[in-house]
């Protein structure tokens, strides 16, 4: 027969025999794409500085990841995106102002130690751009708290150095911010559009939501750890971050300022460092936004939510070994 | 009305258009029909007929050894010809009878009742059991088995599954289309053994037309009901469509009967049918050969014994590039290295995969935990974890995972963006974890 001719060109696997279109590569790209309008906002406010600092922390990530892959005889693994996807999130929580070794060092710990010395893709428990990060502030605390003015003039050369909506309000109160920004609707819309002193890709609320609209359109993430992260940000800065007693505090502020929209949409919803079933992740949203809020109200930085994010990793794999899927069919313990 | 359906699932595309409009053919009856004497879940049968030997069409060529069994019938008439070791679709080696077609296509003496509605539930059910009917949606189980439910799990409802969830696959979608009346006389003589009074048909809502038909069928019987449901895979899995319909869930480990359910294929439900009303035994089914690897995909009604490589000739052939022969559907079917497999009672497709088609799996990278395995799978488990425990050979960890669970629809291995096989690596733990 003719056709029993051609059976020694057959495949022979297991079933599924079709797979979706999905991969890791595409979804490391989509996500890296998706940060574009929060990129071009940097380079609107920051200058060529935005481009500079990204570019570096690439190339670093890139470079590292080659690097400990070829001294571990791995396959080099670039093109799947993840390692350029942390260098672009690591410049965006860089100050514009930082000099050429910081992002290059920073860049190095994020992806060499943190992900590649913990095994590589899929097996770091920290978040390594924010590892990346952690590791510049403590070791540079000031030039990685010399935060440059958005100027929204491309070629500002004197550029002039302010301190940050949280480091106003930590120091000096609500009372200096308004004076700073003019009154309540001057603040919240300076802090929307991203016109204040921040970290490169953190500072415009505004590209932060249209990039992670994308991503919840395109179901990359899922609403579960940004809602409940913010949320709980958005009570506990109302109930004990006023000074006139509880619920005062103006919560507003506290959602649209720092690195809160960045974090909770691009940070704590990484996949490889938050817990995979759902209610474990609304678990840890509101341990993230907790801990936010308990470092930007009562410690020493202006900022929580890089260490928050961290600390709550810590804790991934044992949320999701507490708080496993419901099995179908599964008999409630309390019948038998 | 709101669709109904269950938890999870996935969306692959369903290809249905390459077959759905073609209407049931006749196959050619096989030179030589290779009858496997296993062809069910249970006990294989005894050979009772020796090589040699003049058989006619429908006649007993094997004989169930146990009660989770089912008899085997000749499907042409004709010279056994040999007794001997064939591949199934599963690749494993089993016993089958070969038959020489003497094409006189003779049949052996059948016991037609027009008046079988009348026979008693024990009647219908041994008419039901000598015909060998087994569980044509590729599961096989003796369907004897499931209308002998122990006495404490009283059965209120059966459910006629025509979800047809596995993408390419049209077998049951033609029988709906084509024998509406067929599949409500089965559902109505699965009834009638239970002794119950509600009877559902599901089927997914890509099929319109058998919707259609299976409603308008049964719209003289007040006490069945067309349920239409969702499309999603594996919507047709049993514990997915008793879900769907009725809201119960079979208990973890459980089986439907369970929750007072008995499930039946819409191929059972017509093979029922024929076995009561003209004592016919189960010697043949539809089979969808679709894929783009095919000329002519269209629905054939085979023997049991045919080999899927006539099958193909019959659809014109392979198109340039066919590049995987799968028995069954894509998402659950068998890969198979030789077209000379024969046709089984379990057989819902021979499906072609072309060049084009064809994904590798050669390749997968780690597991970045994004959970989309978790939220697809219909049991509610983390595949994720039972792949990578399974990965690093902790078989026995796999156990906290519910691994039991599992029944390897592929959902996750489908969705899982670094392609990891996870349904390989669950089987793999499956089979070496200690019970």
């Amino acid at each position: 027969m003719a056709v029993t001719n051609r059976q020694q060109e057959l495949v022979v696997t297991v079933s599924p025999h079709v797979r979706s279109e999905e991969s890791t590569a595409k979804i490391m790209w989509t996500v890296t794409l998706s940060l574009l309008p929060a990129f071009v906002m940097a380079v609107y406010y920051f200058g060529p500085r935005a481009v500079y600092v990204t570019a570096l922390t690439v190339i670093g990530s890139l470079f590292s990841e080659w690097l400990i892959e070829r001294m571990a005889g791995k396959e080099i693994t670039l093109s799947d995106g993840s390692a350029f996807l942390t260098g672009v999130l690591l410049g965006m929580n860089l100050p514009s102002s930082v000099p050429f070794y910081i992002p290059l060092v920073s860049s190095f710990v994020a992806v060499a130690i943190t992900k590649q010395l913990f095994g590589g893709l899929g097996y770091n428990i920290f978040n390594p751009a924010l590892i990346g990060r952690a590791f510049a502030l403590i070791t540079w605390p000031r030039a990685m708290t010399t935060w440059f003015t958005p100027t929204a003039a491309f070629v500002a050369m004197d550029a002039k150095t302010t301190a940050t909506p949280l480091g106003i309000l930590k120091e000096e109160g609500m009372h200096k911010l308004l004076e700073v920004f003019g009154d309540k609707m001057h603040l919240y819309q300076s802090l929307l559009m991203g016109h204040r002193a921040g970290s490169l890709g953190e500072t415009s609320v505004i590209a932060i939501l249209i990039g992670a609209a994308f991503l919840l359109y395109k179901r990359y993430i899922s609403l579960h750890i940004p809602l409940s992260f913010i949320g709980t940000v958005a009570v506990l800065t109302w109930a004990f971050g006023g000074k006139q007693g509880l619920f005062t505090g103006d919560p507003i502020v506290h959602i649209l300022s720092g690195g809160l929209m960045l974090g909770a949409f691009y940070m704590a919803t990484d996949y490889v460092t938050c817990p995979t079933v759902k209610k474990g992740q609304i678990i840890f949203g509101i341990g993230c936004g907790a801990l936010t809020a308990l470092i930007r109200l009562k410690a020493g930085y202006p900022e929580g939510v890089m260490f928050a994010i961290l600390l709550m990793n810590c804790f991934t794999p044992l949320i999701d070994r507490n708080l496993k899927s419901k099995v179908f069919g599964a008999r409630k313990e309390a019948s038998k | 009305m709101a669709l109904l359906t269950f938890k999870g699932g996935v969306h692959p595309p369903d290809n249905k258009e390459l077959a759905a409009g073609a209407a049931i053919k006749e196959a050619q009856p096989p030179k030589q029909a290779v009858i496997p004497l296993s062809q069910h879940i249970g006990a294989p049968c005894n050979c009772v007929v020796e090589v040699g030997q003049e058989v006619k069409k429908g006649q007993l060529i094997g004989e169930p050894t146990a009660f989770v069994s089912a008899p085997v019938h000749a499907s042409v008439s004709g010279k056994v010809v040999a007794i001997t070791q064939v591949p199934n679709a599963m690749g494993r080696m089993v016993q089958a009878v070969v038959v020489e077609n003497d094409g006189k296509e003779e049949w052996t003496q059948l016991q037609d009742n027009p008046d079988y509605m009348s026979l008693s539930p024990d009647e219908l059910k041994e008419k039901i059991k000598n015909a060998g009917i087994v569980g044509m949606g590729g599961a096989t189980f003796p369907t004897h088995v499931k209308l002998s439910p122990p006495k404490e799990k009283p059965i209120d409802v059966v459910i006629i599954n025509g979800a047809e969830c596995e993408p390419y696959l049209t077998a049951d979608h033609r029988l709906m289309v084509e024998r509406p009346e067929d599949v409500v006389e089965g559902l109505k003589i699965l009834m009638k053994v239970l002794g119950v009074s509600r009877g559902y048909i599901g089927i997914e809502n890509n099929k319109p037309d058998a919707i259609e038909k299976m409603t308008e069928a049964a719209s003289r019987e007040p006490n069945i009901e067309v349920k239409a449901l969702q499309v999603k895979y594996p919507q047709g899995a049993e514990k997915m469509l008793i879900k769907a319909i009725v809201d119960r869930e079979v208990p973890a480990g459980g089986l439907p009967m369970d929750v007072g359910v008995v499930v039946q294929n819409v191929g059972t439900a017509v093979a029922i049918f024929e076995a009561c009303r003209y004592g016919k035994p189960l010697i043949e089914r539809v089979v969808t050969v679709t894929g783009r690897g095919v000329k002519q995909p269209g629905n054939l009604l085979a023997r049991i014994g045919t080999p899927i490589g006539q099958l193909i000739e019959e659809c014109g052939g392979f198109s340039d590039s066919p590049k995987k022969v799968i028995l069954g559907g894509p998402m659950m079917g068998f890969a198979q290295f030789s077209l000379d497999v024969p046709v089984t009672k379990g057989t819902s497709g021979v499906l072609v995969l072309s060049e084009k088609e064809y994904v590798s799996a050669e390749k997968y990278g780690p597991c970045i935990r994004c959970g989309r395995c978790v939220d697809a799978c219909p049991m509610g488990l983390m595949p994720l974890m039972l792949s990578l425990l399974s990965e690093k050979g902790f078989y026995e960890d796999t156990k906290e995972y519910n691994i039991m669970d599992c029944f390897e629809c592929g959902s996750c291995t489908y969705v899982c963006p670094a392609k990891r096989p996870i349904v390989q690596h669950i089987r793999l733990a499956k089979s070496l974890i200690k019970r």
